[in-house]
Parts: structure tokens; C-alpha cells; sequence
């Protein structure tokens, strides 16, 4: 996993906002899943967490009740005997990174598919409804419609790449388009692409006929 | 392998001003983080070792000293997250005895016990507070050393501390702003925006302390 290149990462919003524990839940899935991928961002969030813990140290307190602690005891002694064991087991998939298993329940193969037409295919993820989560299955060569969007839209590439205004993106980078931005992704011809991208506002179509299918299909 | 801290010690005008007309405020502030890392240099051996007694020996002792510091922080911290007194007791009470439960997965050369019980609460806080799971990321592939090496911990633990000293001599209004990041939803740009401070300082100055930081993690 660390011999990939990846050239677009997370921006600086992203990692502190992920760190702190701001963000939606369909945005801390994608992060979560790109710094899986990319030591670079890795190492940037736990940086984030180290400024979070000196900040938990320098700021104020407010003090606890005198029972407190006997609850939190009571909790010790309620809680089953463990050593090792919360830890957690690692698996391998290689395209779906662990946080993407833990939403699909399973590998790959567990994904359920839906086509949304011209042989793409999509699975919308669960998450907390202010932002959407959705894998995306482009066959090689296919073009998404030239389409604009209501909010932010963040595609990370899990197999394949795709080509747009911006630039290539490989497995394990990032795009992070904004509000103004239009662009036609465009899978590379040599494999068919699979993302996963995140939404917190409906896209806008140029075309006609992607307009009245959008609707039906959820993008 | 670190020198001084003064990078974040005084504020951008400052920083640029003559030397002859900040010399004042920067004794003070150098004075101040003196104090602050004599301080914390003590203190964050000392809950390492407190961590590993609870981790080795279920030392109740022990843990009752890690209560009583990190208890009035993680209150303070969900409180200005948005909970109510009650809620953030419950929380602080959970959030403690997954510290003593998950004591063995503390890894003191890559994070000092400010840090990890901050990521523990930052966890709660999003499971409790906004009822959303958090995504985490795969563990490293070579996973956590059985024992890390002394010198990683100590080297760790040291960088954490100057981080904190650093953060503890900022200027009170960039410490607030800082703390806004970590306990509100404030980003770097609406930061800028609430203190008219120029983003491209705010993130400077983060990120000075966060590649010092970064730094002493690559050298592992």
C-alpha cells in the first residue's frame, strides 16, 4: 500500500475538521478511507490529533460531580475482562479499503450494485443524511455527463483512474470539487474505475437527459 | 533534533516588528513557556507510566490520578462540543473506562495520553453527541510494536510536550482559536474570518507545530 504515488490529497480543512470531530459522517468515510491509503495524510491527522490533545491540556476545565468517578469505576468493574482482544483484526481487500468494508459489510463482492445507465453502477452507502456516500462503478472509457455541483463533491479513486479538467486521479487520490466547478470525468480505457464519492448537495446536469434521469436514479 | 519554540510564541506583527519594541513581550512569553514545559515534561512521563500500571496491573490508584486530571478536561471539552453538564458526565465516565479497557493499545511513541484520551473523547463525542458511527482508518500494516523503543517514547513525549508549551504561550486570542478548531466547527477559513487574523498566519502557525511534530514521527 505504501508504494503508491498519490498526488492529491486532503486539504488542510479536511484533516483538522476530521481530527476535531466536525465533520458529517459520509465525509469522515471518505477521509478515513484516503488516509488508509496515504501515509502522507496519515501523518498529517495524527499531527492534528497531537494539537487536539495539547489543547485538551491547556484549556479550561469544568469540575466533575463527586460521583463521577464511582460511575466510571462501576463501569470498570461491569465491563468484561479484556487484554488484546478489542483490538482489531485487519483485513485485506484489494480495492476496498477497512473503512469502506466495515459500510458495505464484507468485500467487494458484497456490494450491491445498482446501474444508473451507459453500464455505470452505483451502491449508496449508509450514512447520517447530510452528505451521501456512494460507490461508483465507471466501465472503461465511460465519460460522466459534464456536471456541476450544489456543494462539494469529493471522489476518491479505488481501481482504475479517471481523467478530468483537473488532472489524472489514481488509486488513492482525491478530488475535492467545489460549488463552481464543471467537469466530464472520464475512466481510463485500459480498466474500468471504481470510486468512492461523497456529496452534500444534489449534482447538476447540463444535459437534458441526465436531468430528467437523476431523479429516478439518486446522483 | 528540535530548537526553540519561539515560532509560535508571538504574534505575526510581532514576529516582523524591530526587535527593540517586542523584546518585553517576548521575555514574557519565553518566561511563560519555560514554565509551562518544566511542567509538562514531568507530568507526561508520569502518565505514561501511570497508563502502563493500569495496562500491567489494573492499578486502581493509578487510575483514579488519571481521573482526576483528564476528568475536568474531557468535561470541559464535550461541554463546549455542545453537551449538557449530565450527558458530559456520562460521557467522561465512559470515556475513562475505555481508557482503563484499552490501556494495552496505548502506543506512547506515537501519541502522548492527552492525545490518545482526546481521540478516545473526540470518538465519544461523535457516537454520543450526533449518533454517527466514525469511520477509522485500516491499522498500519506493521501494526503496533509489542514494545516500542524507549528513546521513540521519550522523543514522543517531549514533542508533545513542547507542543503544548507552544500552544500554552501563544497569545490568549490565537490559544482560543485554536480551541475553537478542536471543540466548536470552526474551520482554518472561518477562523480567519471571526478574527480578521489572515488565514495563511493561522495556517502557518498550526502547521510549524504540526511538522515539528510530523517530523519526530518519521524519524521512528
Amino acid at each position: 500500500m505504501t508504494t503508491m504515488k498519490i498526488t492529491h490529497h486532503l486539504t488542510d480543512d479536511l484533516i483538522l475538521g476530521y481530527s476535531a470531530g466536525t465533520l458529517t459522517e459520509a465525509v469522515n468515510l471518505i477521509v478515513a478511507s484516503h488516509i488508509s491509503l496515504c501515509d502522507e495524510c496519515r501523518a498529517a491527522v495524527e499531527s492534528y490529533d497531537a494539537v487536539g490533545g495539547a489543547v485538551i491540556e491547556t484549556a479550561d476545565t469544568v469540575a466533575v460531580s463527586d460521583d463521577c468517578l464511582d460511575g466510571a469505576l462501576a463501569l470498570i468493574r461491569k465491563s468484561p475482562a479484556t487484554g488484546a482482544t478489542s483490538e482489531k483484526k485487519r483485513r485485506n481487500d484489494p480495492v476496498l479499503p477497512a473503512p469502506l468494508l466495515d459500510y458495505v459489510g464484507g468485500s467487494l463482492d458484497d456490494v450491491k450494485w445498482r446501474s444508473v445507465g451507459m453500464g455505470v453502477k452505483q451502491a449508496i452507502l449508509k450514512t447520517s443524511p447530510e452528505a451521501t456516500a456512494r460507490l461508483l462503478f465507471i466501465p472503461a472509457g465511460t465519460a460522466i455527463p459534464d456536471h456541476g455541483h450544489n456543494g462539494m463533491e469529493l471522489t476518491l479513486v479505488l481501481k482504475g483512474a479517471f481523467q478530468d479538467e483537473d488532472g489524472r486521479f489514481a488509486r488513492g487520490d482525491i478530488e475535492i470539487a467545489s460549488e463552481d466547478m464543471h467537469h466530464t470525468p472520464i475512466a481510463d480505457l485500459s480498466e474500468d474505475c471504481i470510486c468512492l464519492a461523497v456529496t452534500d448537495a444534489p449534482l447538476q446536469f447540463r444535459g437534458l437527459l441526465p436531468r430528467l434521469v437523476q431523479p429516478f436514479v439518486k446522483i | 533534533m528540535l530548537g526553540s519554540i519561539d515560532i509560535l510564541d508571538a504574534d505575526h506583527s510581532a514576529a516582523v516588528a524591530p526587535r527593540d519594541t517586542t523584546c518585553d513581550a517576548k521575555g514574557q512569553s519565553a518566561a511563560r513557556t519555560r514554565r509551562v514545559t518544566e511542567k509538562t515534561r514531568e507530568d507526561s512521563a508520569e502518565w505514561v507510566e501511570r497508563i502502563v500500571r493500569i495496562r500491567d496491573n489494573k492499578d486502581e490508584a493509578a487510575f483514579v490520578e488519571v481521573f482526576g486530571h483528564f476528568a475536568p478536561r474531557v468535561k470541559a471539552f464535550l461541554m463546549r462540543s455542545g453537551a449538557d453538564a449530565a450527558l458530559a458526565e456520562e460521557c467522561v465516565q465512559e470515556v475513562l473506562a475505555t481508557v482503563w479497557n484499552k490501556a494495552a493499545l496505548f502506543d506512547p511513541s506515537r501519541a502522548s495520553v492527552a492525545t490518545w484520551i482526546f481521540t478516545i473523547a473526540r470518538n465519544k463525542k461523535i457516537d454520543a453527541l450526533r449518533k454517527q458511527r466514525r469511520p477509522e482508518p485500516e491499522d498500519l500494516p506493521w501494526g503496533p510494536e509489542s514494545e516500542p523503543d524507549q528513546a521513540e517514547i521519550i522523543g514522543l513525549q517531549q514533542e508533545s510536550e513542547k507542543l503544548g508549551a507552544a500552544i500554552a504561550a501563544l497569545p490568549e486570542k490565537q490559544r482560543d482559536l485554536i480551541q475553537k478548531a478542536y471543540f466548536g466547527d470552526l474551520s482554518h477559513s472561518e477562523i480567519a474570518e471571526q478574527t480578521g487574523l489572515p488565514l495563511g498566519t493561522i495556517k502557518s502557525r498550526i502547521r510549524l507545530a504540526l511538522d515539528r511534530l510530523r517530523h519526530a514521527m518519521d524519524q521512528r
